[in-house]
């Protein structure tokens, strides 16, 4: 939260950092990314997730190099073996191994190459749509506005799994093809919420002061009002990467995704319900690390919310 | 081309009867209402003068700077600047439009993009009309603009919210004078801020107004503010004129009734001064259903049978225009 800083507290430190801050800036205005890293190091959470995605990312960039074992070979020697250090553990499956004899941290690391790319290509299809739905909606009104927004009430009408799995259908069983379905099914949401903020932003007086500067409406769709919407846009977006990675894993499960053998943190925590009760690691670490992830993501796009505010600039 | 080359004996900006209608309602089998927020408003103002618009909230003076910036086409009437009529401009008309009148607005708060820096705010309007001038040029411009209305170049990288009310409006003030247009349309500048940062922004404008020779439309329902600044007054009363004229006879000698309790109503410290007449009463009347004949006559003292069934158009009397009928008796 935002609050003004109590003078009783604000140190010598903190007037240090304003001179040095003042004084970088007569010198010479700090680049743009310089500036954000300034004031994105500043929030430990949002620090903590970015190194959190970024190990992830990493992950599944060398799967091929980092995983011990092919996540699809099956071991009839090692069936639901559990995790090391557990009673009948081994070392060579340091996480156990699944159903049907595959080890799990293989399956994890080639997992995440799956799941994060998903993660990634939904939120960015359904924001960039619904951003420029949402702002053509709000700037425009009337018949656009008409338009754009009966439609999205009627896509959110629908229960978005059941609507996921008609758009599946219709375009045939792949994951490209689920991850558009998502897409197309989170849609309404950044539609609906673009549109609320630039409605809002649209009364400002900044706005008529640009006009009568001449901006156009494209400038002041997406330069000068699309920044001042952008604060609920990232917080939706990165749940909308949480969202995207279970809705994947329910359309997988339901035969529509990622099909059988290939590894993917949602269909191995669908297809594991079974073994709840007898083997908690199968069910257990695909769901780890979905929550992992999406916490990093959240947790990231917190700080990126705030480091893109000038208001918490000093 | 023709509407920014001043000529001898033609006023710098003038408004021909400006109207402007607002449908309303029209929801499921409502009727529309019209709302004549502006109805039929003519005036002109000559090259480094200040007119100022006063009137009580509602009576359409801020409708009036909406009309003169060109945010929104008059529904009826002109507006002119050196005689030509602005109406359809093409986009290079627009933009020559653009460098002869600008705008300054009531919030500092509001009218500055919380998103963007100092100088990213001043650089738009010459970015977007002044197509000839490289990144360097454009920068240096803003440095010397805000130099004129006693802002620091350091102030350039930083953001609005790091301001005060009366830096801001100063800010403001440099956006509008950046393209150093003839006229300048404030919408109650200093009315949100401090009493004593007022007095700073006003004589800034001052003397930027000596500086650079331009001429403002002061729109403002602060009574000694106006005094302060204006040659020339114009008193709106519901979309219509009630009384023009020069500053100094206007406050000396009110001739039209509202205008007289619009003076009564400001608060005087010498007791000596107070204006011993009655201060207005009643709220001021719907635009969707104005009063028959004189809009004011149902709060106006001296009104008559007469002035309840015929309008009062605007006359000369005395040196200046008023819209009353019975002027001649009560003066």
């Amino acid at each position: 939260m935002n609050t003004s800083p109590n003078p009783a507290t604000s140190t010598d430190q903190d007037d240090a950092a304003l001179q040095e801050l003042e004084a970088s800036i007569v010198a010479k205005p700090p680049s743009p990314l310089a500036e954000f890293w300034h004031y994105f190091r500043q929030n430990r959470g949002a620090l903590a997730g970015l190194i959190i995605v970024a190990i992830v990312v990493f992950l599944a960039v060398f799967a091929q190099v980092v995983a011990p074992h092919d996540p699809i070979i099956q071991d009839r020697s090692a069936i639901q073996m559990p995790p090391a250090w557990q009673e009948g553990g081994k070392m060579e499956y340091l996480l156990g191994t699944d159903a049907v004899g595959r080890d799990m941290v293989s399956r994890l690391i080639y997992g995440a190459q799956l799941s994060v790319f998903i993660g990634l290509f939904v939120v960015i299809i359904s924001v960039v749509f619904g951003v420029t739905l949402g702002l053509s909606a709000g700037y425009f009104r009337g018949w656009v506005e008409i338009g754009i927004m009966r439609v999205m009430d009627i896509m959110l009408s629908i229960p978005s799994l059941v609507l996921a799995l008609a758009i599946v259908t219709i375009l045939g069983p792949s994951l490209i093809n689920a991850m558009l379905a998502i897409a197309i099914v989170q849609l309404p949401h950044y539609v609906r919420l673009t549109r609320a903020s630039v409605i809002s932003e649209l009364n400002k007086e900044y706005v008529t002061a640009s006009q009568i500067a001449g901006a156009g409406a494209l400038r002041q769709m997406f330069v000068n009002i699309l920044p001042n919407c952008a604060a609920p846009l990232i917080v939706q977006g990165t749940l909308g990467i949480s969202n995207a990675i279970l809705d994947a894993a329910a359309l997988g499960f339901l035969g529509l995704g990622a099909q059988a053998p290939t590894p993917e943190w949602g269909s191995m925590l669908a297809n594991a319900r079974e073994f709840v009760g007898s083997a908690w690691w199968i069910v257990t670490f695909p769901g780890l690390c979905i929550l992992i992830t999406v916490l990093a993501f959240n947790l990231m796009g917190d700080g990126l919310r705030d480091a893109l505010d000038p208001k918490m600039k000093r | 081309m023709s509407f920014l080359e001043s000529k001898p004996g033609v006023a710098l900006m003038e408004g021909d009867n400006l109207a402007r209608h607002y449908s309303v309602g029209g929801g499921l089998g409502k009727q529309t209402a019209t709302v004549k927020a502006l109805d039929g408003v003519s005036f002109s103002l000559e090259a480094r003068k200040t007119l100022a618009v006063v009137g009580e909230s509602g009576c359409g003076k801020s409708t009036l700077g909406r009309q003169l910036t060109l945010i929104e086409k008059p529904s009826s009437g002109a507006l002119k600047i050196n005689g030509a009529a602005v109406g359809n401009l093409s986009e290079k008309d627009a933009k020559l439009f653009r460098r002869t009148v600008q705008m300054i607005f009531q919030n500092p708060y509001g009218s500055l993009n919380p998103r963007k820096k100092v100088g990213q705010i001043l650089e738009e309007p010459v970015l977007l009309n002044m197509d000839r001038l490289g990144r360097k040029e454009r920068q240096e411009r803003v440095r010397d603009t805000m130099a004129k209305v006693g802002l620091r170049p350091e102030f350039y990288g930083r953001y609005p919210h790091m301001f005060s009310g009366g830096q801001r409006q100063r800010i403001a003030i440099a956006r509008a004078l950046i393209l150093e247009p003839k006229v300048i349309v404030a919408d109650e500048p200093v009315s949100a801020l401090d009493v004593s940062v007022q007095a700073q922004v006003l004589n800034l404008m001052m003397d930027l107004q000596d500086e650079m020779n331009v001429a403002y439309v002061f729109i403002s329902h602060d009574l000694s503010v106006v005094r302060h600044i204006a040659d020339d007054v114009m008193v709106m009363y519901l979309g219509r004129v009630a009384e023009k004229g020069p500053t100094e006879d206007l406050f000396n000698r009110p001739l039209h009734p509202y205008t007289r309790a619009l003076l009564a109503s400001a608060p005087k410290i010498d007791p000596t001064q107070r204006v011993k007449s009655e201060p207005l009463t009643g709220e001021l009347p719907s635009p969707i259903n104005p009063p028959s004949g004189c809009a004011f006559h149902k709060r106006c003292p001296f009104a008559t049978e007469h002035c309840a069934q015929v309008r009062p158009e605007l006359r000369v009397f005395d040196g200046r225009e008023v819209a009353c009928h019975r002027v001649e008796e009560i003066s």
